[in-house]
């Protein structure tokens, strides 16, 4: 378990949208070591923190802070730049390139072609990202594969692949699992098993129970915008869970 | 992945290789196929006379093609360069006429209305990016607008008239040397001879006389060389394709995306401003409406080679292939005395065979995978 301070700490955030308050004075942290799980109904806030996180949304009120740092105004490439990963639901990857396109892509590696011209150094690419897959465990068959011919769970890892290698010290995964088959599911959760155990915490967003019971160290539950439950997983369970989420469970807000 | 028995494709391996080899090649084995059937069929197809006439009428789609294949790669279209290429043609001839007629020599006046056609077909180019990258309209409508307005522009330039003409004689000739002119030339009889053109032979013996390395053909060379490098080779090409692919993506991952789509629109005015200055030189005129038929053509040319008109795919070397096998079917047509109306309608039915087999491409290239 988790024993050293905050890698990240969202201290009073709050985020309104004209007269909706989407986040409620929150207060959020991750440490190194685990994987946390965002959980809540549609519209419980869990994106707007995310997004507040990621640099995309500014929040009103609250300062957040990653490793020692105060991010809270920063812009999103800042932020990325300072670590923080963000996969979202559509991976945001190019489909009609390969593997090692797509984990450079923006930085691609260059090389000189007849010592002049700036030419991709695609060997040099596909090479990192076998690299960095095996790190991970994944085997794809053929790294000059177009990532449109591989499956969704192998997309997922190229997403992730590219994340750590650019040093993301926490990456926050949208719905990972969401478009995957069971087997593929399972070898997702590896991966972010893995991620944690190489140092890199994850925030994890997901309406699975069961995955976040399987990989989740700890449980963040928002209601309305606020936290309404901040559960360690042993002794977390489903019931409990909803009843948070729902608002029926005692000592809820 | 491993591969289960049960959904191995039947059929021996070899035929099943023949397949893919055609299914991938399909555009060179077509225009073969066609080169073989007219030289066949068609008396006076196969010469060296014709196929450089060929190839020389092919650069102007060509090099609209070239610009044309970076746009629809980003998914995007440019309709303006129909009529960019008319007004940069219009400028060229304008500029080295007026020039000339006021006094200038020769040299300077043909580099500076080289230089400045070529400088003002940049415009329309910029402004379709900038509409499209930033203002975000859609690049059919702002390329259409751009359509008219290069159109009226072009004419304009005309004051009314359908070309400009009357284009000094040592200027004519001047322009002719580099339109008509080759490094090196085919002379029945003679051999191979450099530079000039020989003159005062017997007819039989001029009507044989064929450029090998016509200029204006050396220029498009050197043109798709450079711009196909820049997109299979370089960082700029790579991008290309990653803004086709998924423009999100290109944007999470730091691209500059807007500027990047402006680029591409002022590269695709300039392929076509360099056709609009070849095309004064080969006709020694500046014509508005010379590109008028090879809009389409040059858009076919970019979907028979291969592009993918959602974006993502798409290489200069198709583009080429596709303006080869468009010229390669009005020349062969008219060598068979077709009548010319025909060549839309069997153009048009080689676009649609050509999408057709890119799909039935893909398709198998995603079973393949998923096998």
């Amino acid at each position: 378990m988790p024993s050293t301070a905050p890698i990240l700490t969202c201290s009073g955030v709050s985020k309104f949208f004209g007269g909706l308050t989407a986040l409620d004075n929150v207060d959020f942290e991750v440490s190194q070591g685990e994987v946390v799980a965002l959980l809540g109904d549609n519209g419980a806030g869990k994106s707007t923190l995310i997004k507040c996180i990621s640099g995309v949304y500014k929040p009103e009120h609250g300062q957040i802070t990653f490793n020692g740092v105060e991010i809270t105004n920063h812009a999103p490439s800042e932020i990325r730049d300072r670590g923080i990963e963000t996969i979202y639901q559509d991976l945001a990857l190019a489909e009609n390139l390969d593997v090692g396109a797509n984990v450079f892509l923006g930085k691609e590696k260059k090389k000189r072609f007849m010592g002049l011209f700036p030419v991709t150094d695609d060997e040099f690419m596909r090479q990192e990202a076998t690299k960095v897959l095996d790190r991970l465990d994944i085997h794809i068959p053929s790294l000059k594969q177009k990532l449109v011919n591989l499956s969704g769970g192998q997309r997922q890892a190229v997403a992730i692949a590219r994340a750590i290698y650019w040093n993301a010290r926490l990456v926050i995964m949208d719905e990972p699992t969401a478009a995957l088959g069971v087997p593929e599911q399972r070898k997702v959760l590896a991966l972010i098993r893995s991620l944690r155990d190489q140092g890199v915490p994850v925030i994890l967003i997901s309406h699975t129970m069961h995955d976040v019971m399987a990989v989740a160290n700890r449980l963040v539950i928002m209601r309305r915008g606020k936290v309404a439950a901040n559960l360690p997983r042993e002794g977390a369970n489903e019931e409990l869970v909803v009843k948070h989420m729902v608002g029926t469970a005692e000592g809820a807000l | 992945m491993t591969v289960s028995a049960a959904n191995v494709p039947k059929g021996s391996p070899a035929r099943d290789r023949v397949l893919d080899f055609m299914a991938q090649n399909w555009a060179y084995i077509f225009l073969l196929g066609m080169v073989i059937f007219f030289s066949v069929t068609g008396r006076g197809f196969l010469t060296l006379a014709n196929f450089s006439t060929l190839l020389v009428t092919s650069t102007m789609v060509a090099l609209m093609a070239i610009g044309q294949t970076y746009v629809v790669i980003t998914a995007g279209i440019d309709l303006s360069i129909g009529w960019t290429v008319g007004l940069s043609s219009v400028i060229c001839a304008r500029v080295m006429r007026d020039l000339i007629n006021g006094g200038a020599d020769l040299a300077p006046a043909i580099l500076i209305g080289v230089v400045l056609a070529l400088f003002f077909s940049l415009i329309p180019g910029l402004v379709n990016g900038v509409l499209i990258a930033r203002i975000k309209v859609p690049a059919f409508i702002a390329t259409l607008g751009m359509f008219g307005i290069v159109r009226g522009a072009a004419f304009l330039l005309t004051d009314g008239q359908q070309i400009v003409g009357g284009l000094p004689n040592n200027l004519q000739d001047a322009l002719r040397s580099v339109g008509s002119g080759s490094l090196l030339w085919w002379v029945p009889e003679q051999g191979i001879v450099f530079l000039n053109r020989p003159t005062d032979l017997p007819p039989a013996i001029t009507r044989g006389i064929a450029g090998l390395l016509p200029y204006p053909l050396i220029i498009t060379i050197l043109v798709v060389v450079v711009f196909g490098f820049i997109l299979s080779r370089m960082q700029f090409g790579r991008h290309t394709y990653a803004i086709g692919g998924n423009q999100e993506a290109a944007v999470r991952s730091g691209i500059n995306v807007r500027n990047h789509l402006i680029w591409i629109y002022v590269l695709s005015a300039f392929t076509a401003g360099v056709a609009g200055v070849l095309h004064t030189f080969r006709f020694t005129a500046g014509v508005p409406n010379a590109a008028e038929a090879a809009l389409l053509q040059s858009v076919a040319a970019v979907v028979i080679g291969g592009t993918n008109l959602f974006g993502g795919e798409g290489t200069i070397r198709g583009a080429v292939i596709g303006a080869l096998i468009i010229n390669v079917l009005s020349n062969g047509l008219v060598i068979l005395n077709v009548n010319p109306i025909w060549q839309f309608v069997v153009v048009g039915v080689v676009i649609i065979i050509a999408v057709l087999v890119n799909q039935a491409q893909t398709a198998l290239e995603r079973l393949k995978a998923n096998a």
